[in-house]
């Protein structure tokens, strides 16, 4: 009884938080209910008894990848107002495209015949005497080892395009050299004065940064310093 | 009468609800003592190390100040900035301290003394942890000024890198024991505490426990010195508070969570034989320990730079902490240790 009431709730909160991240005007109000229903989507896992799915939903996608979403939404100031402002001149096309989709997915769905055997393998799949956890193991990295593996090469080779995509150009960014901030002592950079007692400290004895040695500068660079 | 009472808690769904709120009581009241305490011994430690004497006015040896600190708090004015975003302001302090609270069920102090002994302990904890971030970032968004924000941003990335080496050290601890329960994890450490073979691992650990917890030389999100107090520039009173003692039980759930995974819970050191009842207090000192080590870097190191953080998370923690599950995962697999390898 209080599973089927809490089944309820939880759908009931997680379509009606669903709806809101389409509909919020604000765009962090919008990822906070996706977070939001992502929450009660874990929820649902764990009514159905799947725990290690339901907390690998939240650490994934909660835990890191909602967070890169606040990152970025609240640092790039999206004004949604602007963005709606041609709303109704593209109400028309919008409107048959979805037409159009909703069309050929109807045509899909309604075409597609289940096969006869297929209800048994779905609702009888589980030992209920081995956790899930190692089920999910077994599955993935004993019976399905290559496909997982392929997967895992396709995140890497998208990974790598992310990575060259966006990797900038090393001349004209500034780099710190870690080696060299690290081999840095006290000695190299300050100089130590003996001060006489009573006799007070003149303006040029303090322990002060050792003047560096002038290098060569680009003439663009130094062009209006004359010091 | 004891006999229904018995039946009237175990049997009976009401009583079993009761049952579990005093269960939860049991764990979370000597919690915000411990808080109140954590935050007295750190000032007196913080004292000794430069040379003060710390809080000793109120009460004998300055005992009563926690509780002096807490209402003067409480009396103080709840300020809310007109420009915030009120709804998730006043949202983000709860949801810091719900979330420090919340992980606590599936703590276990003894053998089996734990609320809720779940399968997926680890995950658990892992995923209420990762959670941390959200309270803070609300918090400097919702604000709407500029310094909390800073600290917000500072945070959000700071939390996301070091939790990634911190769930290859769990990665690690987990091969070793072949099951995902705490409880499980504590008692495969009979005869060998993990931070012996695993030292690497552990002091990695403990390292990203002190970024998880924006703890010192990692207090980025709040470093006073460059951008005021941080996230919680805004807050005052109760909602400051919350995010106070949010962040002292989170730093008490960390060392536990490195007590569990690398010292052995409640498992007496060398084997010492002491009756069962006793688990708790070695857990208690375990995490003392640790507590004490925090406080003690927070009085010995500076804060970190920003880019030194970043680096030294995703390019020193991140493939050390790799290269060392896979060397772990190869020592196993070569000589036949690996939990379950049936």
């Amino acid at each position: 009884m209080i599973a089927t009431l809490a089944f309820y709730l939880f759908s009931a909160i997680l379509i009606a938080s669903a709806a809101m991240v389409v509909t919020s005007r604000n765009p962090v109000h919008a990822v906070l209910f996706l977070i939001l229903s992502f929450f009660n989507a874990a929820a649902l896992f764990l009514l159905a008894g799947a725990e290690f799915l339901a907390m690998t939903l939240v650490i994934v996608y909660v835990g890191a990848v909602a967070v890169l979403f606040l990152f970025v939404v609240m640092m790039l100031d999206v004004n949604f107002v602007q963005l709606r402002e041609g709303f109704q001149r593209y109400l028309p096309v919008g409107a048959t495209i979805g037409v159009v989709l909703l069309g050929e997915l109807v045509l899909v769905t309604g075409g597609w015949r289940i096969a006869p055997g297929s209800d048994a393998l779905r609702f009888a799949p589980m030992d209920a005497t081995v956790e899930n956890t190692r089920q999910i193991g077994q599955m993935l990295y004993t019976d399905y080892i290559l496909l997982f593996q392929v997967s895992g090469l396709i995140l890497l080779v998208a990974m790598i395009g992310a990575i060259v995509l966006t990797l900038r150009d090393r001349r004209t960014s500034r780099h710190q050299n870690v080696a060299a901030q690290i081999a840095r002592t006290a000695a190299d950079t300050l100089v130590l004065v003996d001060v006489v007692r009573g006799a007070g400290v003149p303006a040029d004895h303090y322990l002060r940064p050792k003047v560096a040695e002038a290098k060569p500068v680009a003439p663009a660079t130094s062009h209006g310093d004359h010091h | 009468m004891v006999d229904i009472l018995v039946d009237f808690l175990l049997h009976n769904m009401l009583g079993q609800l009761i049952l579990t709120v005093i269960k939860a009581l049991a764990i979370l009241v000597p919690l915000l003592v411990m808080v109140a305490y954590l935050t007295y011994a750190e000032r007196k430690v913080l004292g000794a190390i430069q040379l003060r004497r710390g809080p000793n006015v109120v009460g004998p040896f300055g005992l009563f100040q926690p509780f002096a600190d807490a209402i003067k708090m409480l009396m103080k004015e709840t300020i809310i900035p007109s420009g915030s975003s009120k709804a998730l302001f006043l949202l983000a302090p709860m949801l810091t301290f719900a979330l420090a609270m919340v992980a606590w069920a599936v703590i276990p102090l003894n053998d089996g003394w734990a609320v809720a002994d779940i399968n997926v302990g680890v995950l658990y904890l892992f995923a209420i942890s990762s959670l941390g971030v959200y309270g803070i970032i609300i918090a400097g968004w919702a604000s709407n000024s500029k310094y909390p924000f800073l600290g917000a941003m500072r945070s959000a990335a700071q939390m996301v890198s070091y939790e990634v080496s911190m769930g290859f050290v769990m990665v690690t601890v987990l091969v070793c024991v072949g099951s995902l329960n705490l409880n499980d994890i504590v008692t495969a450490q009979t005869n060998l505490w993990f931070c012996v073979p695993l030292f690497p691992m552990f002091v990695l650990f403990f390292i990203s426990t002190l970024a998880e917890t924006n703890r010192s030389p990692f207090d980025l999100p709040e470093g006073e010195s460059e951008i005021v107090a941080g996230f919680f520039l805004e807050y005052s009173s109760l909602s400051f508070g919350l995010f106070f003692l949010g962040e002292y039980a989170n730093m008490i759930l960390m060392s536990s969570m490195t007590t569990i995974l690398f010292l052995g819970g409640w498992l007496a050191p060398f084997g010492i034989p002491t009756p069962f009842w006793f688990g708790p207090i070695w857990f208690i000192l375990k995490v003392c320990a640790i507590l004490f080590a925090f406080i003690w870097i927070r009085g010995t190191f500076p804060r970190y730079l920003y880019d030194q953080l970043m680096r030294m998370g995703w390019k020193v923690f991140l493939p050390f902490s790799l290269f060392y599950l896979v060397l772990v995962a190869g020592v196993l697999m070569a000589f036949g240790w690996l939990p379950h390898s049936a």
